[in-house]
């Protein structure tokens, strides 16, 4: 892997200086991904057992993680305050479950959200850049970000421009995001790589380097909007990557899977492929986010389960 | 004759939930002996996590179910006994297993098909003996209908298919799911009657069916908060106690162990205990 020209370059999020061919070549310079093995790898993990005092942490350490995320057109302000309520507090009845690391909203909700939070020490997200599609202008795009930064989001959700990635246009996919990522201003960025349209692991390493290298602080692996959402494998590579930039360049990235995370088991994979991949220091809600909305309910009903002895049900918890 | 290098098929017998026949989560199974106290099968010995599969497996079947019309349910309760009745010589071969004569093995699976009858037949009937048109002092319809209660956990008797079908039928007529704790020592008609739900149109997760230890899952099933009301008639008494405690924890229904003559004509009692009563008001002239 060229990671000493990335050294050389500085390459971190203030990189200027990149051709279209150079980044091309980089990023083509990657190494394959073994897709069985990445499979394979993922499926051993994924039957760790984690049961007791360290599924209790593992839960505590999961609901810390969740982006809440409401992401519908029939959205209201309503809807929102009440998702807010449930992430600084998501089980009433228990003040010990920590609050959520972020609520994930519309731009145009995001001020709603802001509002509702204030002084809960949740982070308000919001998704900007034409999400889900991310096809619009790049000054519509960019007028999206700033909206939404401007409401008061301190975290931004962006897309990136898959045709243009899938075109190989890497240069423009990276000035996007570089873009965006200036108008960001002091909000962390996290870029939605969208792997479900990426058809390839190889794809997903080379993406997710591309937007490091712009400057996102988070790689997100998708919108949720279509069926193929986050895997194991895809987060996997994504872990591996941000592992081997922060080898390279010294800057730590988050990963944050998205979509199709619906299981206190599914949470659970998740963190043991964190620890066993990139290491404990992602363990941490500054570094890893699980984007979801229904696995919070049943992280509450698993934890409830371990505090009183019997099991639970969904009558007993919010229908968000 | 049998050709004499054929080797025997053996069935496995496995768990029922949500339509499907999985092994217990846990890996366990255990012996089951015939009359004689030799070697019959082995069963699947369910644990605690097969308990909670199984009532969200229920949980998800209720809306369906409860949701189609009352004359439906009535035919596909009907329909599992016609399917029951095609596979007569093989319960009648079980329960001989098990010890019973010939003539009473093939009384108790005719008993077993004439009680789907039975309460098919009640489908569309309970609610005009459950419910009731009111009179109230106004200008209003004021009816009481009986509505199925939910998720329905069942310790089934030691009768291993009349006693069994004696309790099932009337959880589930009314659009409740059920959650079955089969008979410990003869559980495999048990199972094999999931073969015959299995093919009756019933929808998956209506009914399940674990084998394995009463001791060890019917305080799992007591003390579950998705599970709306237990039915205790194969618990064994010392347990009834703790078990209705636990129960207490979401206010479930519960119905004790009664009388345990199965061939008797069963009255409604069962059907009635796990129904709640829904009581709406209608304009008059709208």
């Amino acid at each position: 892997m060229p990671m000493g020209d990335l050294r050389d370059a500085g390459g971190v999020s203030t990189e200027t200086h990149t051709s279209a061919a150079e980044l091309r070549a980089f990023l083509h310079g990657l190494p394959g991904v073994d897709r069985v093995g990445a499979a394979e790898r993922a499926d051993r993990l994924a039957g760790r057992s984690v049961k007791a005092a360290a599924k209790a942490e593992a839960i505590d350490l999961a609901i810390s993680m969740v982006d809440l995320t409401t992401l519908e057109g029939a959205d209201t302000a309503g809807k929102v305050r009440a998702l807010c309520a449930k992430a600084a507090r998501p089980d009433p009845s228990d003040a010990s479950v920590p609050r959520v690391a972020a609520v994930c909203v519309y731009p145009d909700l995001a001020g709603v959200a802001v509002r509702a939070l204030a002084g809960t020490g949740v982070a308000v997200a919001s998704v900007a850049t034409a999400f889900p599609s991310g096809r619009a202008p790049l000054e519509a795009r960019l007028a999206d970000t700033r909206a939404a930064v401007a409401a008061g989001a301190t975290e931004i959700d962006m897309v990136i421009d898959r045709g243009a990635f899938l075109a190989g246009d890497y240069l423009k996919v990276f000035e996007d995001i570089a873009a965006v990522r200036d108008a960001c201003g002091p909000a962390h960025l996290k870029v939605i790589l969208e792997t479900g349209e990426l058809a390839t692991l190889d794809n997903v390493r080379r993406a997710s380097w591309l937007a490091m290298r712009a400057g996102a602080d988070f790689i997100k692996t998708s919108t949720g909007k279509i069926p193929v959402a986050a895997t194991l494998p895809v987060t996997l590579v994504m872990l591996e990557a941000v592992r081997d930039y922060r080898a390279a360049t010294g800057r730590q990235v988050g990963v944050k899977p998205a979509g199709g995370i619906k299981t206190t088991k599914d949470a659970i994979r998740y963190l043991v492929l964190v620890n066993e991949t990139a290491g404990p220091d992602w363990l941490s809600p500054a570094r890893f986010r699980l984007g979801a909305s229904s696995v919070l309910n049943d992280l509450l009903m698993q934890r409830r389960k371990l505090t009183t002895g019997v099991y639970s049900g969904p009558d007993y918890f919010t229908v968000d | 004759m049998p050709d004499a290098t054929r080797l025997t098929v053996r069935k496995t017998y496995k768990l029922f939930i949500g339509g499907a026949f999985p092994r217990s989560e846990s890996g366990r199974s255990y012996v089951v002996d015939d009359a004689k106290g030799g070697f019959l099968a082995n069963a699947s010995r369910a644990s605690r996590k097969d308990v909670r599969d199984a009532v969200t497996a229920a949980r998800k079947a209720f809306p369906g179910w409860s949701a189609r019309t009352a004359y439906n349910r009535g035919q596909i309760l009907y329909r599992v006994a016609e399917m029951l009745e095609g596979r007569r010589d093989q319960f009648v071969g079980e329960l001989r297993d098990l010890g019973l004569g010939k003539a009473a093995a093939g009384t108790a699976v005719d008993g077993a098909v004439d009680r789907w009858v039975w309460y098919a037949g009640w489908a569309d009937k309970l609610a005009a003996v459950a419910g009731s048109a009111n009179p109230v002092a106004g200008p209003f319809f004021n009816f009481s209908t009986p509505e199925p209660t939910g998720t329905v956990g069942v310790i089934a008797p030691d009768d291993p298919l009349l006693g069994l079908v004696s309790v099932v039928a009337p959880a589930i007529v009314s659009g409740n799911t059920a959650v079955v704790v089969a008979a410990e020592r003869a559980p495999l008609p048990a199972i094999t009657l999931a073969e015959v739900l299995a093919t009756s149109d019933l929808p998956g997760g209506v009914v399940n069916i674990l084998t394995g230890s009463r001791a060890e899952l019917a305080p799992w099933l007591a003390s579950h908060m998705d599970v709306n009301a237990l039915d205790l008639a194969g618990a064994a008494a010392e347990d009834v106690a703790a078990l209705e405690e636990a129960a207490a924890g979401n206010l479930k229904r519960v119905l004790r162990p009664g009388a345990q003559d199965w061939a008797r004509t069963p009255g409604t009692g069962r059907m009635t205990a796990f129904l709640e009563t829904k009581t709406v008001w209608h304009p008059v002239g709208v």
